[in-house]
């Protein structure tokens, strides 16, 4: 059927809640398309002959073929199309950082704005949700077993691909409830949990079998897995322990890594009127970095209530790593943004309470190897920044308790494990790894895209064998 | 879910589960921790491993009500399940090589004192223990230290049982009758490890502490339980729970085992005022 296409060169608009009111709550910011808009939208697909967007996902989604069912109002065969690429459409759909992968190839970006993949992926996603009630069903087994350490995006999709081919997986994780960092890191208001929850359950009808509280390189090793009848394991155990800055005062009262902070309001419900996880009550936090995670962590500690939230990053605005989506929205919230700052020393009471953050001004001097300005401290600009928490969101480093268990599985000086080319094959034969084990801490759709990726090497070398 | 297969009050505050969970018990070493949550609502906490029965496929605990989430466990019982219990976190207390050893536990601390005892024993290594209470009320596992050490020292604050006295008396006791410790191992509160480090440190014998800050996750994501040993920051639920004594920063560990006193006492309340509703 041809479609008539939508010339507006501007993207429809996402309704999203108003920022006075939902800084005091922990519902969804972005309230999604509706049926119109979504048809609308997809109608300003041009459905070009290079599809660069699809190129430009890193599972691969066909792009164009999904929106054009959008267009004609088969929202079901849209999702069957992402489906057959994606593992958790409903996630990328919200958390991608589609700006810099599909949507950025979009020609229609050329003289306007990109054509709303993101959006439309979330509508076909939450359209599927809310309309199909089959559940999906597990295919005939293959006989072969694998294992996946880690239930996060990366664990999830090479476990649901695996399992769409036939074999029988199981994947162990740490923590008492599956998800990762969709369920400890990203908070409510950008990803709620229920969401999360029913993609685990497909995957759970597909016969998938998750294991939680099974902390790996403890409980059992890879060897162990390997000795349970498994062909092959795939690590996606995440990125691991958080980075302090090595400064006075960081063992204080009122100090956080952002994966605390998230996770005692996210994973612990500590929001919740009620909850049995304790959290600081705030009235003016620092939270220092400027990528997605801290993002998350300022505008969480808004909702629970702090005055003032400042965002602490040594680089300017145009620097910040987070999606500017991000930013915009932090800003709408009332987050203050302090950039061209470093923390030099917290300063603490005498009963061990942060009462201060002592900063010093910065300014950008010649690029370094990133590529990016580097910062440099101006003298004598010393001030206190006024806040009685702060949280660190400065990044990771790997976590120690798989590869000092697992014999044979080579890591780099980071600690991060080495894999082989896009495959995810580590120095251990069978083992596969993938997301932020290797990587270092990225996004939750490259995590995805390794997962993937994997999942079809596991599949080749498991076949190769018999 | 994990089930309770003995339940058993230990004194007026402090008792005893032993759990199925036959894969930890498979692994677990002296000085590793769990971390359970009573509840699907609960807190997660951790508790340091106070014995295992690998053929039985159980693990036990020692508890002492100090909060909301220990108040929630007790109100569980025999024959019912915990709602998680992960483990075994952590690394095992480090046994190699030692002769002859000083074994100082604390009130519940004794609990996780005991199975180094146990297993130092049972290497061959001579062990002398010196356990303190509040009162004699509160002495547990007596017999248990009996059986495991040639020297046993029990303390009481009040006189009540044993010797009146702290344990930092006794160990100097102990140290000044000419005994030669390849190490002590201290574990209980706070501020108790911290005077026989200063009390070994005069000395200059090897002491290891086991640390039990607040934590959430137990495998290094949260940094909740980070502690300054040395002068470097680790974290107590991959690089410990064990460190050594002199090195350790305790009045900042102390401070920061504070951070939730307000919302513990609150709960502490919130849950006696149920009960006391039930009783009515």
């Amino acid at each position: 059927m041809a479609i008539k296409r939508n010339m507006d060169p501007k993207k429809s608009p996402m309704p999203v809640q108003d920022p006075e009111v939902r800084r005091n709550n922990f519902d969804e910011v972005a309230l999604g398309y509706s049926y119109e808009t979504a048809v609308n939208e997809a109608k300003r697909c041009l459905n070009c002959k290079h599809k660069p967007c699809r190129s430009a996902c890193p599972v691969q989604i066909d792009i164009p073929a999904f929106i054009e069912k959008v267009a004609n109002e088969d929202m079901e065969g849209a999702y069957e199309i992402i489906s057959q690429s994606s593992s958790l459409p409903a996630v990328c759909g919200r958390v991608c950082p589609q700006e810099n992968q599909c949507e950025g190839k979009c020609v229609r970006g050329i003289k306007g704005e990109s054509v709303g993949i993101g959006r439309l992926e979330r509508f076909v996603a939450d359209w599927h949700r809310e309309h199909c009630t089959e559940k999906p069903t597990a295919p005939e087994s293959n006989g072969h077993k694998v294992a996946i350490i880690g239930a996060g995006p990366s664990g999830l999709t090479a476990a649901g691909d695996l399992a769409k081919l036939g074999y029988k997986v199981t994947i162990y994780e740490a923590l008492h409830l599956a998800g990762g960092v969709l369920v400890y890191g990203i908070p409510e208001f950008r990803l709620p949990k229920a969401i999360v929850q029913k993609e685990i359950e497909n995957l759970k009808a597909i016969g998938v079998d998750i294991e939680t509280n099974m902390v790996i390189g403890k409980v059992l090793t890879v060897d162990e897995l390997f000795e349970m009848g498994n062909e092959a394991v795939y690590i996606g155990s995440g990125a691991g322990l958080p980075r302090f800055m090595n400064i006075p005062g960081e063992s204080l009262k009122g100090v956080y890594s952002a994966n605390e902070y998230l996770t005692r309001i996210n994973l612990m419900k500590a929001y919740k009127e009620g909850s049995k996880t304790p959290i600081k009550k705030s009235k003016n936090v620092a939270v220092v970095g400027g990528g997605n995670v801290a993002m998350d962590a300022a505008r969480s500690a808004k909702r629970m209530g702090a005055e003032n939230v400042y965002i602490v990053y040594r680089r300017g605005m145009e620097e910040l790593p987070a999606r500017k989506e991000e930013v915009e929205h932090a800003e709408e919230e009332g987050i203050i943004f302090k950039t061209l700052t470093n923390p030099i020393e917290v300063l603490g009471d005498e009963n061990g309470e942060v009462k201060g953050m002592k900063c010093i001004e910065m300014e950008l001097g010649e690029p370094d190897e990133s590529g990016r300005r580097r910062p440099i401290a101006k003298e004598n600009s010393e001030f206190v920044l006024d806040v009685d928490t702060m949280i660190m969101s400065i990044g990771t480093s790997p976590n120690p308790l798989i590869r000092s268990t697992t014999p044979g599985l080579e890591t780099n000086r980071h600690g991060c494990i080495v894999t082989d080319g896009d495959n995810g094959l580590t120095s251990r034969e069978g083992v596969y790894a993938g997301g932020d084990a290797v990587t270092g801490a990225a996004t939750v759709i490259l995590a995805m895209g390794a997962g993937k990726a994997a999942a079809k090497a596991i599949d080749e070398y498991i076949k190769s064998k018999n | 879910m994990y089930k309770i297969v003995r339940k058993e009050s230990l004194n007026p505050t402090v008792s005893l589960m032993e759990i199925e969970a036959p894969l930890i018990a498979k692994k677990a070493e002296p000085g590793q921790f769990i971390i359970f949550r009573a509840k699907e609502d609960s807190e997660r906490v951790p508790l340091t491993i106070a014995d295992f029965d690998r053929e039985k496929g159980t693990v036990t605990i020692i508890y002492q009500i100090v909060g909301g989430a220990t108040m929630e466990l007790d109100t569980l019982k025999e024959g019912e399940s915990l709602q998680d219990f992960v483990g075994p976190l952590g690394q095992p207390s480090e046994t190699d090589g030692l002769k002859k050893v000083a074994v100082v536990g604390g009130g519940v601390g004794c609990a996780i004192a005991y199975p180094i005892a146990k297993k130092l024993s049972r290497l061959g290594c001579e062990v002398h223990s010196v356990v303190g209470f509040r009162n004699k009320d509160l002495v547990i596992l007596e017999d248990e230290f009996k059986a495991a050490s040639t020297e046993l020292r029990i303390m009481t604050d009040d006189g009540s049982y044993g010797t009146k006295g702290l344990v930092t008396n006794a160990l100097e006791e102990l140290i000044n009758e000419g005994n030669q410790y390849d190490e002590v191992i201290a574990i209980g509160p706070l501020v108790m490890m911290k005077f026989v480090c200063l009390l070994t440190k005069k000395y200059n014998i090897k002491t290891v502490v086991s640390m039990n800050p607040i934590m959430i996750d137990g495998t290094g994501m949260c940094g909740g339980c980070r502690l300054t040993v040395g002068g470097e920051t680790k974290f107590a639920c991959v690089d410990g729970p064990d460190f050594d004594g002199h090195l350790v920063d305790f009045d900042e560990a102390m401070h920061r085992g504070t951070m939730y006193k307000d919302f513990e006492a609150h709960a502490r309340e919130a849950s006696c005022n149920l009960l006391n509703q039930e009783e009515k």
